[in-house]
């Protein structure tokens, strides 16, 4: 039996978590997901700014917390953390575990990067419709997502800690267990079942309660010291699911359920570069507290070709904010808006196209869906999409102007000014991408 | 019947996929299962978030759960949406709010 825990479900996720697992879980692996669509052009970057950078800015803060408590020889790692750097990842985490006195052995994996084979395939882009030459935006990075493949290689090399950049969320869990039980490329129905395993825990706290809670219909206890799963794994792909002792949150079948079912848009034929696997017969059973058997998942042969994600430069976004509160607060808001809106067409030559209005608490999450009303508060934010920083300042700057040109009571103006990144899609043949294993010297 | 909302019945899990809303949608029981498989039908959702293509739905009756795929709702999504909430979290619970209306 195999036990792999989830370390992490996102870039920004916490840490402690991962310690409590490390320390009590008993696990084979801890597997660390930090990449999301955007996070590999914005470590890109950084890696064009300086060429040592571009992992996850958070590896370093997670290596020193588990590599102290983790037993050496028995608990190994995996991480997608190397982002748009990997070796330079690799290379950071030998360095940490040196200064913590604790030789370790790192495996690092490439060969995600695509630029050149896209920019030479020149392919379709999803979201266009429109061969890549024609998008008239730079394009930073094209990273594709690996399988399983690559890191089970590394584990063959028996490090302590596996670093790659983009590999499919799911196959960070089915490396291990492909490393592990020997399941064969083309074992559809077991790759399917680890990929399930994998889609299950790639969130981390999602699946014991995170994304979940709602103190009336699904209250959760405990969340502020959410316990990450982990989940054992038989040879023939049968796994329950758990969490340590102790820890908060909940994992049941109704947690399970709605994890099974998150960002999967087709159930019966779930893609990833391993397996086409089909949840659609996967079921649930509770065998005790906090413990969750999961079976049934169905699988057929893996994709012919390979998702990349394309990050271009997206230019800036400038935003401002400002809150009114009382009678007629939503009425003075989009006085706001309106006093905006005009003097950033007209007095900075804004396109009103590129200006965004929303009424924060008078329905703007719900994109004007739902009838909203009448709040005790409404906060304004006005964005604008730009070509430069210095025109997206405009933004803050037209919002906070409004304390003593605008509306009656507008308090609490808040600007910000962000770089942003677009992301697409595309397909490559799966043969003009392969993963290579580097081991860092271990000194 | 006719008083009754979705969030009486059932949860959903909001997920997203490019510029695709994925609404996991799951009853609290095989009743519910029943009911909301009757009468939460793609036009049903799509009409809800005033979508004009298409809404496609998997039914999963074992589980029990409906998956939506509500196609073009995030606009442009989380790194196109100007909007605080491109990833259209917060959009599964407007699907909660959804009157159900059965004949008879």
């Amino acid at each position: 039996m195999i036990r792999l825990g989830a370390g992490a479900g996102f870039a920004g996720d916490r840490i402690d978590p991962a310690v409590e697992l490390a320390r009590e879980g008993d696990l084979d692996y801890l597997v660390f997901e930090c990449l999301g669509e955007r996070t590999v052009a914005a470590g890109q970057l950084r890696r064009l700014a300086d060429p040592d950078e571009g992992y996850d800015p958070l590896l370093e803060a997670r290596m020193r917390a588990v590599l102290p408590v983790i037993e050496p020889g028995r608990t190994r790692i995996i991480t997608n953390s190397g982002a748009a750097h990997p070796l330079a990842a690799g290379r950071r985490v030998t360095e940490v575990a040196r200064a913590l006195g604790r030789p370790t052995r790192v495996a690092v994996v490439t060969g995600d990067d695509a630029l050149a084979a896209v920019r030479s395939l020149d392919p379709i882009l999803w979201e266009t419709g429109e061969p890549l030459s024609r998008c008239p935006d730079e394009l930073v990075s094209a990273n594709a997502y690996l399988g399983a493949d690559g890191i089970r290689q590394a584990l063959a090399e028996r490090p302590d800690v596996v670093v790659t950049g983009r590999v499919a969320d799911p196959a960070l869990y089915l490396g291990p267990l492909q490393h592990e039980y020997g399941w064969a490329d083309d074992d559809w129905q077991r790759l399917a079942a680890g990929t399930v395993v994998g889609h299950l825990l790639e969130c981390a706290g999602q699946l014991t309660g995170g994304y979940f809670a709602d103190p009336v219909t699904k209250p959760v206890p405990g969340l502020a010291r959410l316990g990450f799963p982990f989940a054992d794994i038989r040879p023939d792909g049968a796994a329950t699911l758990s969490k340590v002792d102790g820890s908060g949150g909940r994992l049941d079948v109704r947690t399970a359920t709605e994890q099974l079912l998150y960002e999967v848009d087709r159930p019966e034929a779930y893609l990833t570069p391993d397996v086409t696997a089909d949840f659609s017969g996967v079921s649930f059973q509770q065998t005790g507290p906090d413990r969750v058997e999961v079976s049934g998942a169905g699988g057929t042969a893996r994709p012919d070709e390979l998702k990349v994600t394309l990050g271009f430069r997206g230019g800036w976004l400038g935003e401002g904010q400002i809150s009114y509160a009382g009678p007629r607060a939503r009425a003075r808001a989009e006085l706001a808006a309106e006093i905006v809106s005009e003097r950033l067409t007209t007095v900075h030559g804004i396109p009103a196209d590129a200006i965004g209005v929303e009424l924060i608490g008078a329905g703007a999450a719900f994109r004007g869906l739902a009838p909203a009303n009448e709040p005790i508060e409404v906060r304004l934010r006005v964005t604008a999409r730009t070509a430069d920083a210095a025109q997206a300042r405009l933004v803050g700057w037209e919002v906070e102007s409004l304390y003593t040109n605008g509306p009656a009571g507008g308090g609490g103006a808040r600007t910000g000014v962000q770089q942003t990144l677009v992301v697409r899609s595309c397909l490559v043949p799966r043969d003009l991408v392969s993963p290579t294993v580097t081991i860092m010297e271990e000194r | 019947m006719s008083e009754l909302i979705v969030d009486d019945l059932a949860d959903v899990r909001a997920g997203d996929k490019g510029d695709t809303l994925i609404l996991a949608v799951l009853p609290r029981d095989g009743e519910a299962y029943a009911l909301l498989a009757e009468v939460l039908t793609p036009d049903a959702v799509a009409g809800h978030y005033a979508v004009t293509e298409p809404v496609e739905r998997t039914e999963l009756p074992h589980l029990p759960a409906l998956v939506f795929r509500v196609p073009s709702v995030l606009a442009g999504g989380v790194t196109g949406y100007s909007g605080l909430d491109g990833h259209g979290k917060a959009l599964g619970y407007h699907l909660l709010m959804l009157r159900l209306e059965k004949d008879g």
